[in-house]
């Protein structure tokens, strides 16, 4: 089999975000040896994307603040299906998580007392984000980034070896997580550089990938999204929680084509701009659901009073939980009231002077003026929704990360589920990666020191299924000969080719592939959904595994793309289908899941999780076989939300969550 | 909606060699390079290797050079340039090609660790740094920086001298340690570092001829010259070439100054 | 700064063997080589004109105006001004024209200043010729080493700068008086005078240096309010550093040459009041 470069590890960390990074801080500090693999460069992951700021409860711009208030916020966002702990433990712990940041260099925009301005965002009662301009995403992976340096630095200073003890393999792609038994012993991977195969043998494994948008159409993600962490935890055997849910920005921008998609940052609600129709009329006035009534404002007067005195007046419209306005500016575009480009108008230009727009807001400025030719200080932006985020994720323990069912698998950030339950709030994303990071972090390193030297042994027979897999794109022309090939040295989780059989067929082209994938769940999976929409695009989805396991590819292994695309193709159909079947499964609207055929939140559902796991996984991937489901799907009842939280909320609002049986338990 | 057939010159081949490839792509309104490329590798070479990640301007992974000059390819519209021109697409020249329009930047990761990190100030714990909006502005520029490399790309002291790039950290990495020099927290002095001298003695200042390339490609607009190298000189000055300051510090001290 | 001129491909630079293989030293399509050529051309125009006139010892008064070349005039062979920048520190043994003792200082600013030596790097060293394009040296060392290292010693000419400038206004001052020494008057040369001293200010006021010592030096402008808001002021001049460069290059040329004029005889100062 193909040459393969091993190494050994006690903790290895797939993704180098914020989530990845802050989990490889917290494992060598506790004495781990770490390594962190990425698929880009290191310090180029998507978290520089993030432009709002972090949400945490700091108190510094509204003494009212407190972690209870963010903890109640998030819940209400997350219409009550957040994994509560998680939330508990994230708007208690984000505070010391941003103030740590600074003590490794980081530099937030500051109040006039000399503390962390805070700013307003949807959803959260109080200002609550720590920001720097509209780029704290980038501030905060560069911190981190700054402090992995920091700490090889000391190990450079004790060993003479920057990467004694934590290292980063940048432009590597893990893509089987090996196991012993149950238990992980260590990661598969390639370096895209070279096309070398790569074993880190180690006994814990966070997962840290991020989410799912490449599998969309229109999407604020970049290319690294396809869902590596969720299927690998599949293949794992790991269970996925809640995918049905997938957040749609309400704003990113639809012209150019060629940017379509790009996130319009929150802040430009936050700060003041509104949100208008072809008819000029502030149209979220139309849209306030019933449970947020008594908290958002009626009239523009009283809208426009809020942004000076937050205290008297009631919220604009405009600054709902993302969903909600996701939906709206969906139904005004529906309903003929759109702007040229297909999207609604979000104008700052009559709102605020020129200057002060290019000073709060100028990576926004830049980003219109380079990219779509637009002077947003003289004229409105054109915005639509865009998959920007998957609520669902690896199903995994609230306080110590790990996946349920993997001893030595944990997942921080995107990749988990749980935390932000059926919509996610704006803010809490940074905040997220931070706490539960390192919390993945410390007990991946804490179970990896109490097995001492008992670790898992890497089962040769995985990595050779591993590397044939991972070859199979070069192969397609004949692929039939070749999968059989393959499927020679399955053995336990490989990914079998047996069965492999009457695939006949002309190769098929990865970018092709992928552009149908992503046109089949922007289509019929997307923004609002239908359940026959849904089962066909099952269907398509099922023909779509088929043709892609003859996904070939050109030239050789070297940094070539197409061949990179092949394999994650894999991911993104095992995540699509997962996303498809839960939605289709979840008869009610909730969150960043819109079913028009059922189109109110149903309490009963309220207390339902839906799991995903792999159908067949002794077996592998059941691929070739068009028929038969990758996927298969549980319901579970959650855990219920202890009484000194629910406390925390009105009977009232309570009502309007809860089933009858949780209210009265 | 208008689109037309554009010719492209791209650089492919690896570190044994390669050159210039002829291609005749469609754009469409509204596009920008980094499309064009993808739209190559699409149709008619699956294989052309290319970095990029967010395709919006904030990473800065797609740095190569359009028309001989260092550009991001996501930033760069193509309505920029004459429908009947021939545009030249290559990797960056001042660092080792590994395939087609992408190089090993390794040099500027090795330069990123040879900057001695942030020292936090003793007596102030998480949560209690107090800093105030005019002194962080400064360091907070710096910061925008989205390390696309371009600044080290065009720098000659490196792109045209291979020899310098052991003794020269480069406008970004400069521009780092002005970052923190300026950082009104950052407490290296006490700890007996001085940031100012290191960088003319260790990092290589004196290599700068402010030509202000760097400041001139800067997809951020950070003006890297004029307020980090250069005041970063003249701190330089103030602790090697200026005896009157070195008298002033004598006869009084300002503390905190 | 560079020494030697061979092809660049001697010692490394784009062409070394581990990058891209191009063999063009740069794929510019623009005219790159226009601000080079355009910048050489303004300096060299510059610096034939002032050598001319600075060695030429005649025409740089015309009652009440001075040429700012020979201001202040250091010698005993300068001509008698009444009321004007006459101060003889050199004595008697000073031969040659005055204009070279005092003129070392406002070149000496100019030569380190740190928009010239980007100019003249580009213009006349080619180091590099503009930017991404191949410059023509073997190899290069910058300002890390005899003799480019004294460049650091731009702020001394910065204080001699400001003492000139100080000169300088005195002699605008002066300008207003009529040929006879009476005070209030004003005429075409006085306009060109305040013109001159207003860009001279704003160029040596501009100065990364000046900069730096009102308060780019300080690590909390929030403890020295009034540094910091001079510090602002300087930065939002030294952001056209270069065009105030050029301008009171320029302006400081003219004003001599509206001397010469004068003095020589090819017209009168046409006088207002």
């Amino acid at each position: 089999m193909a040459a393969v470069e091993r190494q050994q590890w006690d903790v290895v960390v797939v993704g180098a975000g914020g989530a990845g990074l802050r989990a490889a801080i917290e494992a060598r500090e506790r004495g781990a040896r770490t390594a962190v693999i990425c698929k880009s460069l290191f310090g180029k992951a998507h978290t520089v994307m993030a432009e709002g700021g972090i949400a945490a409860a700091m108190a510094n711009a509204n003494e009212n603040d407190s972690w209870q208030v963010h903890f109640r916020d998030t819940l209400r966002g997350g219409k009550f299906l957040n994994q509560w702990r998680m939330a508990e433990l994230h708007a208690r712990e984000a505070p010391d998580r941003v103030w740590e940041l600074e003590t490794w260099g980081a530099l937030f925009d500051r109040t006039k007392d000399g503390r962390i301005s805070q700013r307003n965002f949807g959803g959260h009662e109080y200002p609550r984000l720590a920001h720097v301009g509209d780029r704290t995403g980038l501030e905060l992976i560069r911190t981190l980034q700054q402090k992995v340096v920091a700490l090889q630095q000391e190990d450079h200073r004790a060993t003479g070896d920057y990467e004694s003890g934590l290292k980063v393999f940048q432009e590597c792609t893990v893509t089987r997580v090996l196991k012993d038994g149950e238990r992980v012993s260590g990661v598969f991977g390639y370096e895209r550089e070279t096309g070398r195969f790569l074993v880190l043998e180690a006994p814990a494994v966070v997962l840290a990938t991020g989410g799912i948008g490449k599998s969309f159409k229109v999407t604020s993600n970049s290319w690294e999204y396809t869902g590596d962490g969720h299927a690998l935890a599949l293949l794992a055997g790991a269970p996925l929680v809640n995918m049905e849910f997938v957040q749609f920005h309400p704003t990113g921008m639809v012209w150019p084509p060629s940017v379509k998609g790009i996130l319009v940052t929150e802040s430009v609600r936050g700060d003041g701009g509104v949100l208008r129709n072809s008819e000029g009329k502030r149209f979220m006035f139309d849209y306030v659901p019933d449970v947020f009534k008594d908290k958002y404002a009626e009239s523009e007067d009283e809208a426009d009073r809020w942004y000076e005195d937050p205290d008297r007046n009631r919220r604009p419209p405009e600054l709902l939980p993302r969903d909600e306005v996701a939906r709206a500016i969906n139904a005004e575009v529906k309903a003929g009231r759109g702007s040229p480009h297909g999207g609604v108008f979000l104008d700052v230009s009559t709102r605020m002077p020129a200057e002060v727009i290019r000073r709060r807001l100028p990576s926004m400025y830049h980003q219109f003026k380079e990219l779509a030719d637009v002077d947003i200080t003289a004229e409105p932006m054109e915005v639509g929704p865009t998959c920007h985020y998957v609520m669902g994720g690896v199903a995994v323990d609230s306080d110590t990360a790990a996946a349920r069912g993997v001893p030595g698998l944990y997942a921080a950030g995107e990749v988990a589920g749980g935390m932000h339950g059926s919509n996610r709030l704006g803010g809490n994303s940074l905040s997220d990666l931070l706490v539960f990071g390192r919390r993945a972090g410390w007990h991946a390193a804490e179970y990896a020191h109490g097995l001492a030297d008992r670790r898992p042994p890497v089962d040769e027979a995985q990595v050779d299924t591993a590397a044939a897999e991972a070859l199979r794109p070069f192969s397609a022309e004949g692929a039939g000969a070749s999968a059989a090939g393959a499927g020679a040295s399955t053995a336990g989780t490989g990914a079998s080719a047996a069965g492999a059989g009457g695939e006949a067929g002309p190769p098929e082209n990865p970018y092709t592939l992928h552009q149908e994938l992503q046109q089949t769940m922007n289509d019929l999976v997307g923004i609002i959904r239908r359940e026959g929409e849904m089962e066909q695009a099952l269907r398509r989805l099922a023909e779509l595994r088929v043709r892609a396991r003859r996904a070939g590819v050109e030239g050789h292994r070297q940094f070539n793309p197409g061949w990179h695309l092949a394999l994650d193709l894999r991911n993104m159909l095992l995540v699509s289908e997962c996303v498809a079947r839960a939605a289709l499964e979840r008869t009610e609207s909730r969150g960043g899941h819109t079913r028009e055929d059922h189109p109110a939140m149903d309490r009963a559902w309220r207390n339902v999780n839906l799991l995903c796991a792999l159908a067949d996984p002794a077996g592998g991937l059941a691929a070739a076989d068009p028929t038969r489901a990758q996927i298969r799907l549980t319901r579970e009842r959650t855990e219920p939300i202890r009484p000194d939280l629910l406390a925390l909320f009105e009977k009232e609002e309570l009502v309007k969550y809860l089933a009858e049986e949780e209210l009265y338990e | 909606m208008s689109s037309y057939e554009a010719r492209f010159k791209v650089w492919r081949g690896d570190a044994r060699g390669g050159g210039l490839e002829d291609f005749t792509v469609e754009v469409n309104d509204g596009e920008v390079v980094l499309d064009i490329v993808h739209r190559l590798q699409a149709t008619q070479a699956p294989d052309l290797a290319v970095r990029w990640n967010c395709k919006a301007g904030k990473c800065g992974s797609c740095s190569a050079e359009i028309n001989g000059r260092p550009r991001l390819l996501c930033m760069t519209r193509m309505s920029v340039f004459d429908r009947a021109e021939t545009i030249t697409i290559t990797p960056l020249r001042a660092f080792p090609v590994i395939r087609d329009l992408v190089t090993d930047v390794g040099f500027n990761y090795e330069k990123a660790r040879e900057i001695p990190a942030f020292v936090p100030p003793a007596g102030a714990g998480p949560g209690e740094y107090r800093m105030f909006q005019q002194d962080v502005d400064r360091s907070q520029e710096f910061r925008k920086c989205i390390e696309c490399f371009l600044c080290q790309d065009t720098c000659h002291v490196v792109r045209d001298h291979e020899e310098n790039k052991r003794a020269f950290a480069g406008p970004r990495f400069l521009m780092r340690v002005a970052e923190l020099d300026m950082h009104p927290l950052d407490a290296a002095a006490g700890a007996g570092l001085d940031r100012s001298r290191a960088a003319q003695d260790e990092h290589g200042l004196g290599y700068c001829n402010i030509t202000k390339c760097c400041t001139e490609v800067c997809p951020e607009g950070i003006r890297i010259t004029d307020n980090a190298l250069i005041p970063l000189k003249e701190r330089a000055v103030d602790r090697k070439y200026d005896p009157l300051v070195w008298l002033g510090s004598k006869i009084r001290r300002r503390p905190g100054a | 700064m560079a020494t030697g001129t061979e092809s660049p491909q001697q010692r490394g630079g784009v062409r070394t063997g581990t990058r891209a293989a191009i063999t063009a030293p740069h794929l510019r399509t623009d005219r790159w080589w226009l601000a080079p050529a355009c910048t050489a051309a303004g300096l060299l125009a510059f610096v034939v004109y002032s050598t001319w006139r600075a060695f030429a010892d005649a025409h740089y008064y015309a009652a009440p105006y001075v040429s700012p070349f020979y201001s202040p005039c250091l010698a005993e062979n300068c001509r008698a001004m009444r009321a004007g920048p006459n101060a003889d520190l050199f004595g008697g043994w000073w031969g040659i024209s005055p204009a070279i003792i005092i003129l070392i200082f406002p070149l000496g600013f100019r030569l380190t200043c740190y928009y010239y030596r980007k100019a003249y790097y580009r213009a006349f060293w080619a180091s590099p010729p503009a930017c991404a394009v191949a410059e023509p040296h073997r190899s290069y060392t910058g300002e890390s080493r005899f003799p480019l290292i004294l460049q650091n010693v731009h702020r001394y000419f910065f204080y001699a700068a400001l003492l000139v400038a100080g000169v300088l206004t005195y002699d605008t001052v002066l300008a207003f008086r009529d040929e006879h020494y009476r005070w209030g008057h004003m005429g075409l040369g006085t306009l060109v005078f305040l013109a001159n001293i207003v860009l001279i200010w704003a160029y040596t006021l501009s100065c990364h240096s000046c900069r730096h010592i009102v308060g780019g030096k300080l690590k909390h402008f929030s403890k020295h309010p009034a540094r910091y808001r001079a510090w602002q002021f300087v930065g939002r001049l030294n952001a056209r550093h270069m065009q105030l460069a050029w301008a009171s290059l320029l302006s400081v040329a003219l004003a001599d040459f509206y001397v010469y004029l004068v003095a020589s005889g090819v017209f009168d100062d046409p006088r207002f009041f």
